[in-house]
């Protein structure tokens, strides 16, 4: 197999011209019958409900050209780089001074972080798209226990950041119970309920468990959508309070902090705090993760996504293990998922989808499985390409996948594929993706 | 018991549609071993491709209604096909050897270029068709002026199902294909010593399952007049639910778990609520998965130590 | 056989759908002792090795580990996990599982598990950094290091396990069976694939830990060489039966052995089990 593709590439290599433009030529017939119904017709639901059509054959044709220009120049970088060249185009000294210089990125990241409110004080847009990118980071680190330790694939991961929304808007309109007793609370009944996803799927391995934790968050996104009386079904819950600052509100009242500490009242001010509260969590996130990596039950972890049946012969709980990674990877979502709705105010089935489980799974996947550094640039690649869309909002998915199957095909292994040791005699070394298994899930 | 009755008629005709896109996840994961993701969204562009070359066959005069949905068959089986052939050829094909994680997620990211590729290309709004084939039988009339109906659509939808199984099944067991497909399945390295050309075979499989996909979308297409370019998720997942259910790797089991997917739908839909039936389907695949893990007709995995 | 036995097996009965794997087996293992469980390919070892340490739930029979304070475990009714936690019978593999993407030292503390489990408070005190939990992670360290000494692999403590030579993964996992601290170590083929010279290492290694530590050792392998040197009792079985057991040079001698493994040629057996002795 491996030798028979080699062999293909070597002969693809060599290759001239004319081989280049038989290939493209055949790409663009190829594409012509793919894009000539879906594309050369448009079809329109008409106002009395007839269909009809109409021929968009300058479309068609722009597009079998652009593949045509396409495969030539895909064909002419394979060559120029080579068979592997996905796998050359980031050298391995690259890789090593990279994970090298991630001693440095990652405290320079973060004091960044901590003054982008001090920068961009001004720019509501960037305050927002910061908070948007932290949240997102921290869903990363928190699934990234579950997928990148423990090797669990879990596709339903959103379903926690739904049930810590829901809890804390539930719980905030209903009882009028404020953010700080509510986070815990949100926490902990999504723990809960990732225990309860994790009970039935114990024995599954591999696609199996990714369809049931798919079908699990959609479930969840399911029943909040036709629950009516609790959830207020597709309409969401509006109305949800903002956060305090400790029991003081962020407002323009007398009470408000900007009035207790005698300075004028700004909006600003709620969305400096929201983006410190969002960094806050995160780094919980992070710590809690980095401490637990260290302690007996996340070696166990990743002790479980190496070998399974070693872990057994070892003493290993392996229930509890799974189920507490479970439980501590749905945690940080329902905790994001609470900080979620307090910042949205208003929250509804629509921002539960599938769609951001993949996302968070694919900054996870993208990250380097495991990585924390790599999950963080993750997330701000991704969200921040995603927002260079924004105003194309029907060609954001789209462009969306295309990055991911790319992706996959040109790291499969993430940004950064090491391994830190847990613990170390001498000297920590990084250990190559290349030995880290990646589990059964 | 009419009402029953109808549900039953209901639930096989819906189920056929499902056990058509299951053999599509089930081939596939034999083969390769992964999810197809995107076999939902194909099963999606097969709907569109039948909606548009019907447009398009009526627009140049067709009248003959059964020459039509032929052509409309044909046209988007192959169409379609080549969709599968493409999905697998760039987005799977690359990560044959990698990391396991990586063509699941490539899977994801093809669905997701799938579905929005067609609302891009279609717009987002569901496209209607009327009624194509009509008429149909009452078999059995009620006391209570309830009938039991089957439809000619219903008629069709069964027996293109039963027409396509057969030859499919006649193409798995019979033909140099089939042998060399079972050969990948079982190991590709040896398959691929003793002669199987292993990624024709695997492009042929997805080919295979892409046109099957395509047939369930036209009949989806006929049988509810409408598609959207949404409809592949759902849609994928239930086939998927199916796939599991009659045993992965197993090509009655796909079909068997289609039925039983399509009925339980039906019935829970028809006695329970309709809002839950979806909740309903994917309950039962965490079910069966917990209490059997291989399906009805999958073979047990034993744990090698 | 004097005293009670650490393991006795009591007609023990393994049955695959219609397949018997083992049938009836009944042996025992000395306490401080090695015994080894031989026979031709197929006869049934490493399916018995898979119900005494838990991956198989046997169809009949009993399992009983008695442990030095005088406490019996029934291994039959315990599962997977419960086996190595419990009865402390830990276990090596015939195709080597190591976590191959932790280093050596990782893969050493991953075994002391339910112990810095504990001390971690379940994680909770571990959390908030108490010094108990910090005091037994440096024990549990200071074991790994000990054993890392043992089997000669101090200097690649922080290597990946996955990067290590074959002849090094083996006793390394060996070493992670004996951080679980057991009572008996029930070692799969640990020979197979072994040079001379790592066989010979292999060989002392486990002699000084039944001698050093008094640990009991049951074994599977196919090296006679070793077998023969190092075992104080052997267990013979080829179908799922047990044709032989005794002393070394009791089951040498022994024609229904030599049949088993050869068929009915008695001389070329023989030649062999001389070649191995």
């Amino acid at each position: 197999m491996t030798a028979l593709s080699t062999e293909t590439t070597q002969a693809s290599r060599t290759a001239a011209i004319p081989f280049i433009l038989k290939k493209a030529f055949l790409s663009a017939c190829v594409a012509l019958v793919l894009f000539s119904l879906m594309i050369g017709i448009r079809t329109e639901a008409g106002p009395d409900g007839q269909l009809t059509w109409w021929t968009r054959l300058g479309d068609l044709a722009s597009i079998v050209g652009l593949v045509f220009g396409g495969s030539i120049v895909v064909e002419l970088l394979r060559q120029w780089i080579g068979p592997t060249g996905a796998e050359k185009l980031v050298p391995a000294p690259v890789q090593r001074s990279l994970s090298l210089a991630g001693r440095f990125l990652g405290p320079a990241l973060l004091v960044f972080t901590l003054l982008v409110p001090v920068i961009f004080y001004n720019q509501r847009y960037i305050l927002d798209l910061a908070i948007l990118v932290l949240t997102y980071v921290m869903l990363g680190w928190g699934l990234n226990v579950v997928v990148g330790l423990a090797g669990l694939l879990d596709l339903g991961y959103v379903a926690f950041y739904a049930v810590g929304a829901y809890s804390y808007a539930l719980l905030a309109t209903n009882f009028g119970w404020s953010f700080w007793v509510c986070l815990p609370l949100a926490g902990m009944l999504a723990a809960i309920w990732g225990a309860m996803l994790g009970f039935p799927v114990l024995r599954l391995r591999g696609d199996y468990l990714a369809i049931v934790t798919l079908a699990f968050g959609e479930i969840i996104r399911l029943v909040i959508l036709n629950w009516q009386d609790l959830t207020g079904g597709p309409n969401g819950v509006s109305g949800i309070p903002r956060p305090s600052f400790f029991g003081i509100p962020l407002d323009n009242s007398d009470d408000g902090l900007a009035a207790k500490l005698g300075i004028e009242y700004s909006p600003t001010h709620r969305i400096v705090f929201l983006f410190y509260l969002i960094l806050a969590l995160a780094l919980l996130t992070n710590w809690v993760t980095i401490r637990l990596r260290r302690l007996p039950i996340g070696r166990a972890w990743e002790a479980l996504r190496e070998d399974e049946v070693a872990c057994r012969a070892l003493g290993i709980n392996t229930t509890t293990t799974k189920l507490t990674a479970f439980a501590t990877g749905a945690m940080f979502g329902g905790f994001a998922g609470a900080f979620f709705a307090t910042r949205q105010g208003f929250i509804s089935p629509e921002s539960f989808t599938f769609q951001e489980s993949a996302l968070v799974l694919a900054i996870v996947v993208l990250g380097g499985m495991g990585s924390q550094l790599g999950v963080a640039l993750a997330a701000l690649t991704m969200i921040g390409g995603f927002e260079l869309f924004r105003g194309l909002e029907t060609y954001r998915m789209l462009v969306f996948g295309m990055a991911m199957v790319l992706i996959m095909i040109w790291r499969p292994r993430g940004i950064i594929g090491h391994r830190a040791p847990t613990v170390y005699l001498t000297k920590a070394q990084a250990i190559s993706s290349d030995l880290v298994k990646e589990g059964h899930g | 018991m009419d009402y029953f009755a109808q549900q039953l008629i209901n639930g096989l005709v819906l189920g056929s549609i499902y056990g058509l896109i299951a053999i599509g996840y089930t081939m596939v994961y034999g083969i390769v071993g992964m999810i197809n993701f995107a076999h939902g969204d194909i099963f999606m562009i097969g709907g569109f491709i039948a909606l548009i070359s019907f447009l398009l066959l009526v627009s140049l005069g067709l009248t003959a209604i059964p020459l039509i949905l032929l052509l409309v068959l044909l046209v988007a089986m192959a169409v379609t096909a080549l969709y599968g052939w493409t999905v697998e050829r760039i987005a799977y094909r690359p990560l044959r050897h990698s990391f396991r994680l990586a063509p699941m997620l490539s899977a994801i990211g093809m669905s997701f270029v799938l579905t929005n590729y067609s609302q891009v290309a279609q717009g987002a709004r569901v496209k209607p068709v009327p009624p194509i084939i009509t008429g149909g039988y009452t078999l059995h009339e009620g006391a209570e002026g309830f009938a039991v109906r089957l439809s000619n659509m219903q008629i069709m939808v069964v027996s293109v199902t039963i027409v396509l199984l057969a030859m499919f099944t006649w193409l798995v067991s019979r033909t140099r294909l089939g042998r060399d497909m079972r050969a990948c399945e079982q190991d590709q390295t040896m398959a691929a010593l003793l002669g199987v050309d292993v990624d024709r075979t695997i492009s042929m499989t997805f080919v295979i399952g892409a046109a099957l996909a395509s047939v369930a979308g036209m009949m989806y297409l006929l049988y509810y007049g409408q598609v959207d370019f949404f409809m592949g998720f759902v849609a994928g997942i239930k086939a998927f639910t199916a796939a599991v259910l009659g045993g992965i790797g197993s090509l009655p089991g796909a079909v068997l778990g289609g039925l039983a997917i399509g009925l339980i739908e039906t019935f829970w839909s028809a006695y329970f609520s309709v809002e839950y039936k979806d909740v309903a389907a994917f309950s039962i695949l965490i079910i069966v998965l917990i209490f059997m893990p291989t399906g009805l007709l999958g073979r047990p995995e034993v744990e090698k130590v | 056989m004097s005293g009670e036995p650490i393991l006795s097996v009591d007609r023990l009965t393994m049955r695959f759908g219609g397949i018997i794997a083992v049938q009836d087996l009944s042996f025992a293992a000395e306490r401080k002792k090695i015994t080894a469980l031989i026979g031709p390919n197929g006869a049934g070892k490493t399916t018995v090795f898979n119900c005494i340490t838990g991956f198989y739930k046997p169809t009949g029979g009993a399992i009983r580990l008695n442990h030095d304070d005088g406490r019996q475990s029934a291994l039959e009714r315990l599962n997977d996990f419960r086996i190595a936690k419990q009865a402390k019978v830990a276990r090596t593999f015939q195709n080597i599982r190591l976590f191959p993407g932790m280093t050596a030292l990782e893969n050493l503390m991953v075994a002391q598990h339910n112990t810095l489990m504990r001390a971690s408070g379940f994680t909770f005190l571990g959390l908030i950094g108490v010094p108990t939990y910090r005091d037994a992670e440096k024990r549990a360290i200071a074991l790994a290091s000990d054993w890392l000494k043992r089997i000669n692999l101090l200097d690649r403590a922080d290597d990946a396990a996955g990067n290590l030579a074959y002849g090094d993964q083996r006793r390394l996992e060996i070493a992670r069976a004996m951080c679980t601290e057991p009572a008996l170590l029930c070692l799969d083929e640990p020979a197979a694939g072994l040079n001379a010279r790592e066989s010979a290492a292999l060989s002392e290694l486990l002699q000084s830990i039944r001698g050093e530590l008094g640990t009991s050792i049951l074994l599977i392998e196919h090296d006679m060489s070793v077998v023969m040197e190092i075992s104080d009792h052997i267990v013979v079985m080829d179908h799922g039966v047990k044709i032989a057991q005794g002393t070394p040079r009791e089951v040498r001698d022994d024609p229904k052995v030599i049949a088993a493994y050869l068929g009915t040629d008695e001389e070329e057996a023989a030649a062999v089990m001389e070649g191995g002795s």
